[in-house]
C-alpha cells in the first residue's frame, strides 16, 4: 500500500446543513480515515449556510465536498464519499488503477 | 403602421424591463432586459460577451444604483479589473462602496475526484451570500458553461443549472449569462433550453478581411424587440449598438426650404431648393462635379450661419479646399469660424460599423445641420451592398430625426447611370444625376433632375457648366437635332443667330423695295397728273384765245359797222 500515512492529514469537509448527502458523506469519511489514517488525520467540518463567506476560500460549488488541506497539494473529492475506491483515490491512499 | 400596431397592445401586457445603460440595447429591446430573469448572452470567443456582462453589471452599478455581483468562470477577478478599466469602469472603487461583488469560480478537473451524489448548493449559497452582501439587483455569470469542462458529471450539472436559474428568478435578480456558441447550437452544452426568457447571440464576422461585431435578440419572450442583426463595436467607452432601424419612420418632417447654393438650381426646385431635413443623393460618373456640387452645398449652409459637417473619403480637406478655391469657392473661412468641419478617412480604415459609429459620434458631438458624404460609394469596398444600404437606411433615419439635411454623393458607371451602388436611391428624397457626354469630340456634363420628393420640380435636363466663378446650369439645346450640349450647343445657337440675321435681312430688303415700287408709283402718278394740268392749261389758252379772237372779230365787226354805219345792236353775243 502506497503513501501510508505517516504525516499530519488535516481534512476538511464542506456541506450545507445536515441534509442526507453530508450526514451520509461524513460517516463515509469517519469510517474510510479510521481504516486507513487512524490516529493522524483530524476532520473539520465547515456548514456553508452557517459561514457562506468561506465557499469562496476553497472554490467550493459542489456539496459534500472534502478538500485534503494537507498534507500538500490540495485535492477536492465531490459526493457523499460513498465510492470509498475513488476516495482513496482521490486522496492519494491508492494508485488510480 | 407598426407605430399604430405597437400603441394597440395594452399597457398591461408590457414586461418590466431592467435598463441596460448600453448604447443601443436599451432602444432596440424597448426598454432593457426582462427584469429579475435571466437573460442569455451566446456567442463566439472574442465577440464581446464578457465586456456586455460587465457592462451591464458595471451600469447598473454606476448609473441605476443597482448593485451587481458578476462571477466568472474563466478569468480571475485582477484579469476582470485590468480589462475593463480601459473603459472607465473602475470596478475596485465599486467593490469598495459595496455596490459590486466579483467571485472567480474555479475548478480544476485534475483535483478533483468524484465519489458518489452531491449537488451545487456551494455555488447557490457562494452566489446567494454574495447577492445578500451587497443586496445585489443584477447577477451576471461568465461563462458557467465552464462548469462542464470540470465537473464530470453532466446529468447533475444539468439539473443543478436548471435549478440556478429557477432559483436566479426567484431571487427576483436581473441575470445575464454568458455561453460559447456551440456547432449548431446556440450555446455549447445547450444551456439554451434552461434559460428560455431572452436569448442575445452575438457574432463576429469577418467580411473582406474587416470584422464586424453584430448582435441579434433570437428570443426575447413577452416583448416587442427589433430582431434585426445590429452591428456594434467596443471603442473606449465600452460597447455601443446601432439602433437606428430602431427609430423607425416617425420623425417629424418641415416644410422648410434650405437653398443648394446654386440659384438656377433652386428655380429647378420650385424656386426654393431642397427641403430641410431631407436627403440629397447627388449620382454621377467619374468628374461631373459631384463634389463641387456638394461643396456649394456646404457653403450655402455655412452661410446662413448653420453647421456643416463634411465627411470626405476620398480627399482630404486640405485637398477639398485647394480645388474648390479654383472654381470660386472659398471654405477655409467656414473652417476657421467652425462652422464647417471636415472628416477624412479613408472608407478602408475600419469596419462599416465603426464608420457609422464615427458619423454617429461625430454628429453628437458637432451637431450639424447639413452633413456631406462624399462618396458614399467606396463604403461598398468594405461591405457588401445590402449591408451599405442597411447602413445607409440607419444613417438616413438618424439624419431625419435629427431635422439634418444630407447630401449624398455616389459614383456611377456608365451603363448603369441610374442605379446607384448599392441601391440606396429609394432612401433618398431628391435624386441629381450628372453625366458626361461625348458628343463631337468633347465631353459635357448634363444636369437631371431625377426626383424631388413633395415639390414640384423641373424636368428639363440642363448643362452643368462649372467655371472659375462656380458652377451654373444652362439651358441645353433642345430641338430637332437632338439635344445639343457644349460647343455644339453654342454652334447651333451660332447658327440660329445667323438664320435670324438673315431673316431679318430679307424683311429689310422686301421693305426697301416696296419703298421703291411706292416711290416709282407716286412719281407716275405726279407726272400724270402734271401732264393731266398742262392738257388743262392747254385747254384754257385755247379757250381764252378763242374768246379773244371772237371778241377781236367782234370788235372789227363793230368798227366795220361803225364804218358803215350800221345800227348798233346789242353787244351781248356768247363767245
Amino acid at each position: 500500500m502506497p503513501n501510508t500515512p505517516e504525516k499530519e492529514w488535516n481534512l476538511r469537509l464542506y456541506v450545507a446543513g445536515m441534509t442526507p448527502k453530508c450526514v451520509e458523506a461524513f460517516a463515509n469519511l469517519k469510517k474510510i480515515c479510521e481504516e486507513h489514517l487512524k490516529g493522524c488525520y483530524s476532520i473539520e467540518i465547515v456548514d456553508l449556510l452557517e459561514n457562506p463567506k468561506l465557499a469562496q476560500g476553497d472554490q467550493i460549488l459542489a456539496i459534500p465536498t472534502l478538500v485534503r488541506k494537507l498534507p500538500e497539494p490540495i485535492k477536492k473529492i465531490i459526493g457523499d464519499l460513498s465510492n470509498t475506491e475513488r476516495v482513496l483515490v482521490g486522496l492519494d491512499l491508492r494508485e488510480r488503477t | 403602421m407598426a407605430q399604430r400596431k405597437r400603441a394597440s397592445y395594452p399597457k398591461l401586457t408590457q414586461l418590466a424591463k431592467c435598463p441596460t445603460g448600453i448604447k443601443g440595447l436599451d432602444e432596440i429591446t424597448n426598454g432593457g432586459l426582462p427584469l429579475g430573469r435571466p437573460t442569455l448572452i451566446c456567442g463566439s470567443a472574442g465577440c464581446g460577451k464578457t465586456l456586455l456582462a460587465m457592462e451591464f453589471i458595471a451600469r447598473g452599478a454606476m448609473e441605476y444604483g443597482e448593485p451587481g455581483v458578476f462571477v466568472s468562470f474563466e478569468e480571475s477577478t485582477e484579469e476582470l479589473i485590468k480589462n475593463v478599466a480601459s473603459l472607465g469602469f473602475d470596478l475596485p472603487a465599486l467593490i469598495e462602496k459595496k455596490k459590486l461583488a466579483l467571485d472567480h469560480v474555479y475548478i480544476e478537473r485534475s483535483e478533483i475526484e468524484e465519489t458518489g451524489e452531491y449537488d451545487l448548493e456551494g455555488l447557490f449559497i457562494r452566489l446567494g451570500y454574495q447577492i445578500d452582501a451587497i443586496g445585489a439587483k443584477r447577477v451576471a455569470l461568465d461563462t458557467i458553461e465552464a462548469l462542464f469542462a470540470g465537473l464530470p458529471n453532466e446529468l447533475i450539472l444539468r439539473s443543478e443549472l436548471r435549478r440556478l436559474f429557477r432559483w436566479l428568478k426567484d431571487k427576483g435578480v436581473t441575470a445575464v449569462i454568458t455561453g460559447e456558441r456551440g456547432e449548431g447550437t446556440l450555446t455549447r452544452h445547450g444551456i439554451e433550453e434552461y434559460v428560455s426568457d431572452a436569448v442575445i447571440v452575438l457574432d463576429h464576422r469577418i467580411a473582406g478581411q474587416m470584422a464586424t461585431r453584430r448582435i441579434r435578440f433570437v428570443k426575447y419572450r413577452g416583448s416587442l424587440h427589433g430582431t434585426d442583426e445590429y452591428p456594434f463595436l467596443i471603442d473606449e467607452k465600452g460597447i455601443s449598438i446601432m439602433p437606428i432601424t430602431s427609430l423607425g419612420l416617425d420623425y417629424g418632417v418641415t416644410s422648410e426650404r434650405v437653398t443648394t447654393g446654386i440659384p438656377r438650381l433652386d428655380a429647378m426646385l420650385g424656386g426654393q431648393g431642397y427641403f430641410r431635413g431631407s436627403s440629397v443623393l447627388v449620382s454621377g460618373t467619374a468628374g461631373t462635379g459631384k463634389s463641387s456640387l456638394a461643396a456649394f452645398f456646404a457653403d450655402a449652409a455655412c452661410r446662413r450661419g448653420e453647421r456643416c459637417l463634411y465627411l470626405a473619403f476620398e480627399e482630404s480637406r486640405d485637398q477639398i479646399i485647394r480645388n474648390m478655391r479654383s472654381i470660386g469657392l472659398d471654405l477655409e473661412p467656414w473652417v476657421k469660424q467652425g462652422l464647417l468641419k471636415f472628416h477624412a478617412a479613408r472608407s478602408t480604415l475600419y469596419g462599416l460599423e465603426m464608420h457609422l459609429a464615427v458619423i454617429h459620434k461625430l454628429a453628437n458631438e458637432f451637431q450639424p445641420t447639413t452633413v456631406i458624404m462624399d462618396p458614399i460609394t467606396n463604403l461598398s469596398i468594405v461591405a457588401d451592398d445590402s449591408e451599405v444600404k442597411a447602413v445607409m437606411m440607419r444613417l438616413v433615419d438618424f439624419f431625419k430625426n435629427r431635422k439634418i439635411t444630407t447630401l449624398f454623393t455616389n459614383l456611377t458607371h456608365p451603363g448603369e447611370l441610374e442605379t446607384t451602388a448599392s441601391g440606396v436611391s429609394s432612401l433618398m428624397d431628391t435624386w441629381l444625376l450628372l453625366l458626361s457626354v461625348e458628343s463631337n469630340g468633347e465631353r459635357n456634363r448634363v444636369f437631371h433632375l431625377l426626383k424631388s420628393r413633395g415639390m414640384a420640380h423641373s424636368n428639363q435636363m440642363r448643362e452643368f457648366l462649372i467655371s472659375d466663378n462656380g458652377i451654373d446650369l444652362a439651358d441645353a439645346y433642345v430641338g430637332p437635332g437632338g439635344v445639343l450640349t457644349g460647343s455644339a450647343r453654342v454652334q447651333q445657337e451660332g447658327k440660329e443667330k445667323a438664320a435670324a440675321v438673315e431673316a431679318q435681312m430679307e424683311l429689310e430688303r422686301r421693305r426697301r423695295s416696296l419703298e421703291r415700287k411706292r416711290q416709282v408709283m407716286e412719281a407716275q402718278v405726279t407726272a400724270l397728273q402734271a401732264e393731266i394740268a398742262g392738257e388743262e392749261d392747254e385747254l384754257q389758252m385755247l379757250q381764252s384765245r378763242e374768246e379773244e379772237k371772237a371778241k377781236v372779230a367782234a370788235r372789227e365787226r363793230a368798227d366795220l359797222a361803225a364804218l358803215r354805219k350800221a345800227d348798233v345792236l346789242s353787244p351781248k353775243k356768247g363767245a
